[in-house]
């Protein structure tokens, strides 16, 4: 992509950034490190990759999009509200009683959520049953999933995986987004996970492997995928949790907690400050 | 006529899928078992089977809900609802997605295969389960009318089919099903007893027997068991005073225990449970389970004749 195009897209990144501490900071509880990971290729999705309509966001011919790793909602709501399909106000009362955006995606609640997920594994099958739906119809859209690194130590995952091989599911694209920590540490020192690229190629998957902090690289590996037949994709993107905020990079401890005010106050001024440079 | 309650799943699959092209079905590796394979024959390009990974096909056909399909899911009760029970609560009654899933093989006449594979906690797994159906037909004619309302119904709905070929006892010419409404098999003033699924024509029998020793029994048939019919309960239980319920399943969490649910909160009586009593199956030919457990006509006909007296 161009400077011109980059530049919008580390803009939107940020602003998402800026609405997923709002979004955890007030609800006092949530996920910060694996959203903020996951932001710059939730925005590539949707403000570049994907075919879709806030204005319609039923349209059965739109491209999907499943967040298997569901705890990192505040991400995606954040893209979802800087797209338009509900108010930045939404965000203020995440995980509120009576607020629309639950702690984990509601697909009957929320406008462009496209599976309700949460349930670690859960969330690849069901982009594998909505690929499959499409292959039924003859239509053309693709489908996306992001799970986690840690999420790959569910077996349902390879259970999916496995199917969606077989059943040579080519508009599918997986995306793991490979930070690296889970709850209770390093993914290789909890379950070893590795050699990841490995295990996808023995399924039969085209495996990329990527920076997911990279727009050129993000682009370039969701190009790929739409050209790869009759095999699904796995984009194995490494990524630094906690990303845009100097005390939650690559912490474990902020996998699933919420900033206090003063913390708040450091992130969001972290985040404008970026942004200013970015706006120039 | 005798042919098994999945047999008739199957059958029922085929015709309506004639018709509702929105239907696709799914199995885990034992089409031949709980009779998708009918349907594989007909519309192979509108069958999957997913291997042996229940957990992915209940996720599977939750994503080809969302995309407007109707996916009946299919495998042994024990797996359907055991081993995927989390996918099903999350992927499917969370959202509420239009999805079927079919328990073949379930209680006991499961037989030979023994404790792993004889389900009797089905019923109560999905019972548990916001907004989902649980529908329990028995015999080929309620089987085909079920499967034709759990297509009508947009949502979620558990169907349980067996595995032993039982008598047909319905009338297909007057036969009409009634999602969440019980029918009333015969009519008595001294006890009723509410029936469910396969132990319905064995309890029709002993009720039958009955008549001779005196005991009048009215014989409900309830083959939703959720939604439960509460007017149905509630007037047997004012009408006769005494409830005695009989399932192929644990007594705990499920038919009996819904009844005794309604009766408790609405007209308290005295209600028996008669079914597994908290405990496994084990091998054995069905039709020597169902004596040795007690819900062949026989066993029924003397446990009532205890409780009533």
């Amino acid at each position: 992509m161009d400077n011109k195009e980059l530049l919008e897209m580390q803009k939107i990144a940020c602003k998402v950034r800026i609405w997923t501490i709002e979004g955890v900071f007030h609800a006092k509880s949530g996920h910060p490190g694996g959203s903020l990971s996951a932001a710059d290729m939730i925005t590539y999705l949707y403000f570049k990759e994907m075919n879709v309509d806030p204005q319609n966001p039923k349209d059965p011919d739109r491209d999907r999009f499943v967040l298997s790793k569901g705890h990192c909602c505040p991400a995606l709501y954040a893209a979802l509200a800087l797209k338009g399909y509900f108010s930045t106000d939404e965000i203020k009362v995440l995980r509120h009683i009576g607020a629309m955006l639950q702690g984990h995606p509601d697909m009957k609640g929320t406008p462009g959520i496209d599976m309700s997920s949460g349930s670690l594994g859960q969330g690849v099958s069901a982009a594998c049953g909505m690929a499959l739906a499409a292959k039924l119809d003859n239509k053309n859209y693709r489908v996306y999933t992001m799970l986690g690194d840690g999420e790959c130590e569910e077996g349902q995952v390879w259970e999916a995986a496995m199917f969606a091989s077989h059943m040579k599911l080519d508009n599918l694209c997986m995306i793991v987004d490979f930070n690296g920590l889970q709850i209770d540490g390093h993914v290789n020192d909890v379950a070893g996970l590795e050699p990841l690229d490995k295990k996808f190629e023995g399924f039969g998957f085209e495996v990329l492997k990527i920076d997911g902090n990279n727009f050129d690289e993000i682009e370039h590996a969701l190009n790929k995928a739409k050209t790869v037949k009759g095999k699904p994709t796995v984009i194995l993107a490494n990524t630094v949790k906690g990303k845009g905020i100097s005390y939650m990079e690559n912490q474990v401890g902020w996998h699933g907690k919420a900033p206090n005010a003063d913390e708040y106050k450091v992130a969001l001024e972290e985040l404008n400050e970026q942004l200013k440079i970015l706006e120039g | 006529m005798k042919i098994a309650t999945r047999e008739s799943f199957g059958l029922a699959l085929c015709e309506l899928a004639k018709t509702h092209p929105e239907i696709v079905v799914l199995d885990a590796d034992l089409a031949a078992a709980t009779k998708t394979e009918i349907f594989k024959k007909a519309y192979p390009d509108r069958f999957f089977d997913c291997g042996i990974a229940e957990g992915n096909m209940i996720g599977v056909a939750a994503g080809l809900a969302a995309c407007g399909k109707v996916p009946f899911a299919a495998s042994f009760a024990m797996f359907a609802t055991g081993r995927a029970y989390e996918q099903i609560r999350n992927s499917v009654g969370y959202p509420h997605l239009n999805v079927k899933i079919a328990g073949s093989h379930a209680g006991i006449t499961v037989g030979e295969d023994g404790a792993t594979h004889q389900c009797c906690e089905d019923l109560a797994l999905m019972r548990t389960i916001p907004g989902m159906v649980v529908l329990n037909p028995a015999d080929h004619y309620e089987m085909t009318e079920a499967v034709k309302a759990a297509l009508a119904y947009n949502g979620p709905v558990y169907i349980r089919l067996g595995r032993l070929a039982i008598d047909t006892f319905n009338d297909p010419d007057t036969y009409k099903f009634e999602l969440g409404k019980g029918i009333t098999l015969k009519d008595g003033d001294d006890v009723t007893v509410i029936a469910t699924g396969l132990v319905v024509n064995e309890a029709l029998k002993a009720v039958k027997a009955l008549e001779s020793k005196g005991i009048n029994a009215r014989l409900i048939n309830m083959h939703t068991i959720k939604p439960i019919d509460k007017d149905i309960i509630i007037k047997a239980a004012k009408e006769t005073g005494k409830i005695i319920t009989v399932e192929e399943h644990n007594i705990i969490g499920g038919l009996g225990e819904a009844v005794c649910s309604v009766t408790a909160e609405y007209c308290p009586v005295p209600v028996k449970r008669i079914g597994i009593e908290d405990i496994y199956g084990h091998s054995g030919p069905a039709l020597g389970l169902l004596a040795e457990f007690g819900l062949d006509a026989e066993g029924l006909e003397k446990r009532i004749t205890e409780i009533v007296k």
